[in-house]
């Protein structure tokens, strides 16, 4: 049988590590595949040529294989996930002005999410004008997650401010310029941000809920119904990249890597500073070790219950009706099978169950496995929340209902 | 025959290309085309356009940013789909090999749109064969210059007239089974390196 070589599409993301690092630390090569990465100027693209077969593989924001499952995409192409980026890696930065004015409402600097989110809400009360945040992408966590935070601050959404997309790369001049007052995007664009044009970073994913989802390795459905064997290489060179990227040492190598100008032709600097938790908010310099999480607490699993969570944001905002049908089409999307069956050679732990609560725990727990102990990290929701996939419809009522 | 009464939305960075294809656009026999070159124009382009046919580059970084002006003008009850027909796979496999994405309002019958996507499509590839040649004519001045430079040094340095210069250097290219200028280049380099 002849090698494989994949043509993947990728944005200029430090979330497309995994995928890079595959590539470029022989994980891929080892699991009998080559990659051709593409890089990519738009989320648009990416969905648009993985769903015409340009691409075999993509970087996808995690809601995207979703809403083409659910027929919300222009080619309504069927699009699995069998295997999850990491964790995290996303952070909600403002500008200098409106720093300021959150500064003044109490905001403490800490980056925790629920301080923050008050001051931001006190701003928006006493602002004359609409203020404009930017996200990347209408079905991205980006959009859900900054959607979260300013409802369970008290801040409507579509009301009480705008909600403006760009591709990730031209968030930080737009902000820079004045034509954003913030911005919800992935590293390294917020460092960016702080670096260049003096913004800060007003709170992040992983306070907002901690050890989330937000990127995975999506793929036409009927593509990996025909390839079986290459999905599988596919998810164990994801995994073996992420333990690989996991360990302290190898942080600032792939920082180095990520850095290239292939990639993201950035400085290392500002590379490295999500890889190693040292944050510049631009008020303060913090350690949040839990910023990325690229192997760790089963971060590469795909869980139905996450596919389910994204669901219940889109019939939030009104982006889909809910309905049994389409709860059950979007977990179908995730595929935890096809990660267990591809990782089954390796002997390593992978869950056992597809669903699990969110939500509910704040420290690190053991989790049901398979071939051996699985730790799962903290999973708070910053208001308290708890999701539960099996009361899914009473979850998505009550939202609708604020 | 065309259908003069559909508005047409062009949005292009490169003003060149924007205006080839609105003069094809026109030229075909339709009268209302708008140009604009920034995404963040479109809002207010939207409105005052309400076009039936949105053309924009596939490259064009902010077509995140488009589809979601489409999808906040649903409450102006303008729906917009992407391509003419989702069953058309060779017309959006040319498309996007043209570089070109379009986006087309709902219930538009396909025989009205599909003439205006194969202009623009034809277009589009008019003009990257255009920057092609542009290219490949800018890329041959470049090695005639160095060929003359290198024939400079052989006149000056041998003694050889101008046509025996280049016979040299056509030669020695042959023999080594090289282009001319990489020879010429050798020979630029190595004059440089040696020094007068």
């Amino acid at each position: 049988m002849s090698r494989p070589l994949l043509t993947a599409g990728f944005l200029p993301l430090l979330d497309s590590v995994l995928l890079v690092l595959a590539h470029e630390m022989g994980f891929a090569d080892q699991e009998g595949f080559d990659l051709a990465l593409t890089r990519e100027t738009s989320w648009a693209n990416i969905r648009d040529r993985s769903a015409l077969g340009h691409f075999d593989i993509a970087l996808m924001l995690a809601p995207m294989p979703i809403a083409a499952s659910l027929g919300l995409t222009p080619l309504a192409t069927p699009m699995v996930a069998p295997v999850m980026t990491g964790l995290g890696n996303n952070a909600i930065t403002v500008s200098a002005d409106l720093w300021r004015a959150m500064a003044d409402a109490g905001a403490p600097g800490d980056l925790e999410a629920g301080p923050a989110g008050l001051a931001l809400a006190r701003v928006v009360r006493t602002t004359p004008r609409k203020l404009r945040f930017g996200v990347v992408h209408q079905t991205s966590s980006h959009n859900y997650e900054l959607r979260y935070w300013l409802a369970a601050s008290g801040i409507r959404p579509d009301r009480d401010l705008e909600i403006v997309v760009l591709p990730p790369p031209l968030l930080p001049e737009a902000l820079g310029s004045g034509g954003l007052d913030g911005y919800c995007v992935g590293e390294p664009w917020n460092s960016v941000g702080v670096d260049r044009h003096g913004a800060r970073i007003a709170t992040t994913k992983s306070s907002i809920w901690q050890w989330s989802p937000d990127k995975l390795i999506g793929m036409r459905a009927d593509w990996a119904e025909r390839h079986p064997d290459t999905v599988a290489a596919v998810v164990r060179a994801i995994y073996r990249a992420g333990r690989w990227a996991h360990e302290p040492q190898n942080r600032l190598p792939a920082a180095e890597i990520m850095a290239r100008p292939p990639y993201l032709n950035l400085p290392v600097g500002i590379v490295a500073r999500a890889l190693t938790g040292e944050i510049d908010s631009g008020v303060r310099q913090l350690a949040i070790p839990d910023y990325f999480i690229p192997h760790a607490g089963a971060a590469n699993f795909p869980w139905k219950s996450h596919a389910l969570w994204y669901y219940s944001q889109m019939v939030r905002w009104g982006e889909v009706a809910a309905s049994p049908d389409r709860a059950a089409l979007a977990a179908a999307t995730f595929r935890p099978d096809l990660y267990r069956a591809a990782l089954a050679p390796l002997g390593v732990p992978v869950p056992a169950e597809d669903y699990r609560k969110d939500g509910d725990r704040s420290e690190p727990h053991p989790t049901p496995a398979l071939g051996g102990d699985l730790l799962l990290g903290p999973n708070r929701f910053f208001d308290g929340a708890v999701f539960d996939p099996a009361a899914l419809e009473s979850y998505v009522a009550a939202q609708r209902a604020e | 025959m065309p259908s003069p009464d559909l508005s047409i939305l062009i949005i292009d960075e490169n003003r060149i290309r924007a205006s080839i294809i609105e003069e094809g656009l026109r030229e075909a026999g339709h009268g209302r085309v708008a140009v604009i070159h920034d995404v963040n124009e479109v809002g207010r382009s939207l409105q005052q356009t309400m076009p039936d046919v949105v053309v924009i580059d596939l490259e064009n970084p902010k077509r995140d940013t488009l589809e979601h002006f489409f999808s906040l003008s649903r409450a102006i009850r303008r729906p917009i789909a992407m391509f003419v027909d989702r069953s058309d796979g060779a017309m959006i496999e040319k498309a996007v090999e043209a570089g070109v994405s379009a986006y087309v309002v709902d219930g538009l019958k396909k025989e009205r749109v599909k003439p205006i996507l194969d202009m623009a499509i034809s277009r589009f590839n008019a003009f990257s064969r255009l920057t092609r040649e542009l290219e490949e004519a800018r890329g041959a001045l470049e090695e005639r210059k160095i060929i003359d430079q290198a024939k400079g040094i052989l006149m000056k340095t041998r003694g050889l007239s101008e046509p025996d210069a280049y016979a040299l250097l056509r030669s020695t290219a042959m023999n080594q089974n090289r282009r001319i200028v990489e020879i010429a280049q050798s020979l630029i380099t190595a004059a440089s390196l040696l020094g007068p």
